[in-house]
């Protein structure tokens, strides 16, 4: 590849006091790529993505996006190349926010003119009526809010987002919506995504390429084509893969 | 795998449900969160999907009369091994609850008391239901939880709920649900919360339950792959009514297809599977006259 990543990570380490959570960790992401990161929990997933996302401020290692090497404390210009979309869409909206206070925040921050506009694109391009601009988050359902929480990101228009368990808090109907609604908004946008799931089958649906994590460590980086064909070459990623089957009867 | 034990005609099942209804008087009307619901459940795993708000939680909170206010229960049938539940008094309720019947709730962390170690609180259950002594009861607790595969009983004993892990949390809800061994257990989302190795740990706690003991299992959930691997039948739920009633097999059957109710089949279309990659995930339609 000559093209420059999207992102890169090089030897990442996190401790929390005196637990080692993410081990040497190092991956890349072309731009317009999805990456996915599986592991159980504790596995030092979620906390990745938050050292990507600059939420965690304490790590040692090298971390590149779109070619400039990230200081601890991001830029402002971090900000608007990168979003990224939390778990609970019931826990990440501010619930005496309205949907178009939510939205203005960032374009404010970033002193973007043309609100009115830019909040209008990014709801309709989340798929919601423009009627729903002044509603609270409890007016609206689980499926809503997180399409508000895709909104918030996308209205700064990043070319990376970082998907943390993006579906997982919602119902099967729910999340296909929203696993349809990020897949043709990286086709529409050219964008990156790294998404972090438990949920191999919604993993190997989204990415090309996917890291399996363990104790903080990356076991074993393989391609969605090598999931779906069964055939990781790791112990740990194969047990992952017969426990994401469902349940087996002994004998 | 074992038939089941329902199926024969000599015995009563374990619980007998008609046309059961629960609704909810608010200041803006009322909401029907179950409509007419009618099912029997015999030594069996039982399984309920549907989506959140189908009434598959208050179906299971029913059956133990546990709807809060403003909630009211009605059935044209409600029996636990023919005694009717509908003209029982609270009291007597109360007794069938815990012992004979008793649930497991979704989440560990709020289903336990914070400020008492988690072997007191199985010890506890056990000494409701049953005369026994505190070190009788402590034994029965470590017991217990050896069988719901805890490595080290007496250190986990000690332990306060906010010191053990998710999954340890949850084998400790299902002990002190198991401690009185109830006839049937009521299963809310068990394992929603675990991560998927652990899972399959309380599943088969669960499975085992069943077969040995021979109680009725009902499972609540979402997750139509585990409920398809687990079950032996499973409702369907939506807006509070059974779609449909299905053996468990026929759910991945691709020759029962055409015979599917269009619910179950949108609900696993939307699924995205990892042995046939899909472009687009099917959402669900939903069909007004489903509700008629």
């Amino acid at each position: 590849m000559t093209a420059t990543p999207a992102i890169a990570v090089e030897k990442l380490n996190v401790f929390f006091g005196d637990s080692h959570v993410v081990k040497d960790l190092s991956f890349t992401v072309s731009p317009g790529e999805s990456y996915g990161i599986v592991g159980e929990s504790g596995s030092g997933k979620s906390t990745v993505l938050r050292v990507l996302a600059g939420l965690n401020r304490d790590w040692s290692g090298a971390v590149a996006i779109l070619g400039e090497s990230q200081p601890k404390l991001r830029s402002k210009a971090f900000y608007r190349s990168s979003q990224m979309v939390f778990q609970d869409p019931y826990g990440s909206l501010h619930p005496k926010k309205t949907v178009d206070d939510t939205l203005a925040e960032p374009l404010t921050i970033h002193g973007l003119g043309d609100a009115q506009a830019r909040i209008g694109r990014a709801m309709s391009d989340v798929g919601l009526p423009a009627s729903f601009r002044f509603r609270y988050p409890h007016q609206l359902s689980g499926g809503q809010r997180q399409r508000v929480a895709i909104a918030r990101a996308l209205v700064l228009e990043p070319t990376i987002l970082l998907l943390d368990e993006p579906t997982s808090a919602l119902d099967v109907s729910i999340q296909a919506e929203v696993l349809n609604l990020l897949t043709s908004l990286r086709h529409a946008r050219k964008l990156t995504y790294i998404l972090v799931s438990h949920d191999l089958a919604v993993v190997a649906h989204m990415c090309e390429r996917l890291l399996v994590m363990q104790f903080g460590a990356g076991v074993e980086e393989m391609t969605a084509a090598t999931l779906a064909a069964r055939a990781p070459k790791t112990d740990y990623a194969r047990q992952l893969l017969t426990a994401s089957e469902g349940f087996r009867r002994a004998g | 795998m074992s038939m089941p034990v329902a199926a024969n005609a000599n015995e009563q099942p374990l619980l007998e449900l008609d046309d059961l209804r629960v609704d909810f008087h608010t200041p803006t009307g009322i909401v029907n969160a179950v409509r007419g619901l009618s099912f029997t459940l015999g030594r069996e795993r039982l399984g309920i999907v549907g989506e959140s708000g189908s009434g598959k939680s208050m179906t299971g909170r029913a059956i133990l009369d546990l709807i809060p206010y403003p909630g009211v229960v009605s059935a044209g049938r409600m029996a636990y091994r023919g005694q009717n539940l509908l003209t029982m008094d609270k009291r007597s309720r109360r007794k069938l609850r815990g012992r004979h019947i008793s649930m497991v709730m979704q989440d560990p962390k709020f289903s336990l008391n914070p400020v008492q170690t988690v072997g007191t609180q199985i010890a506890e259950a056990y000494r409701v239901h049953h005369k026994a002594s505190a070190r009788e009861a402590r034994e029965r607790s470590l017991s217990m939880l050896e069988a719901v595969q805890i490595r080290e009983p007496a250190r986990v004993y000690d332990l306060y709920p906010h010191e053990v892990s998710g999954g340890m949390g949850q084998r400790v809800m299902i002990a002190m649900m198991l401690i009185a061994e109830p006839e049937i257990l009521i299963a809310d989302e068990p394992t929603s919360a675990l991560d998927v190795t652990v899972q399959l740990q309380v599943l088969k706690i669960l499975d085992d339950l069943v077969t040995s003991r021979g109680m009725g299992l009902i499972f609540i959930s979402h997750d139509l792959h585990l409920v398809q691997s687990f079950c032996d039948r499973v409702i369907v739920m939506y807006g509070g009514k059974a779609m449909e009633t299905l053996p468990a097999a026929e759910l991945s059957d691709e020759g029962a297809r055409s015979r599917r109710h269009p619910y179950t089949l949108g609900l696993l279309g939307c699924l995205p599977e990892l042995d046939r990659p899909k472009g687009k995930l099917a959402t669900l339609t939903r069909d007004p006259a489903w509700l008629a």
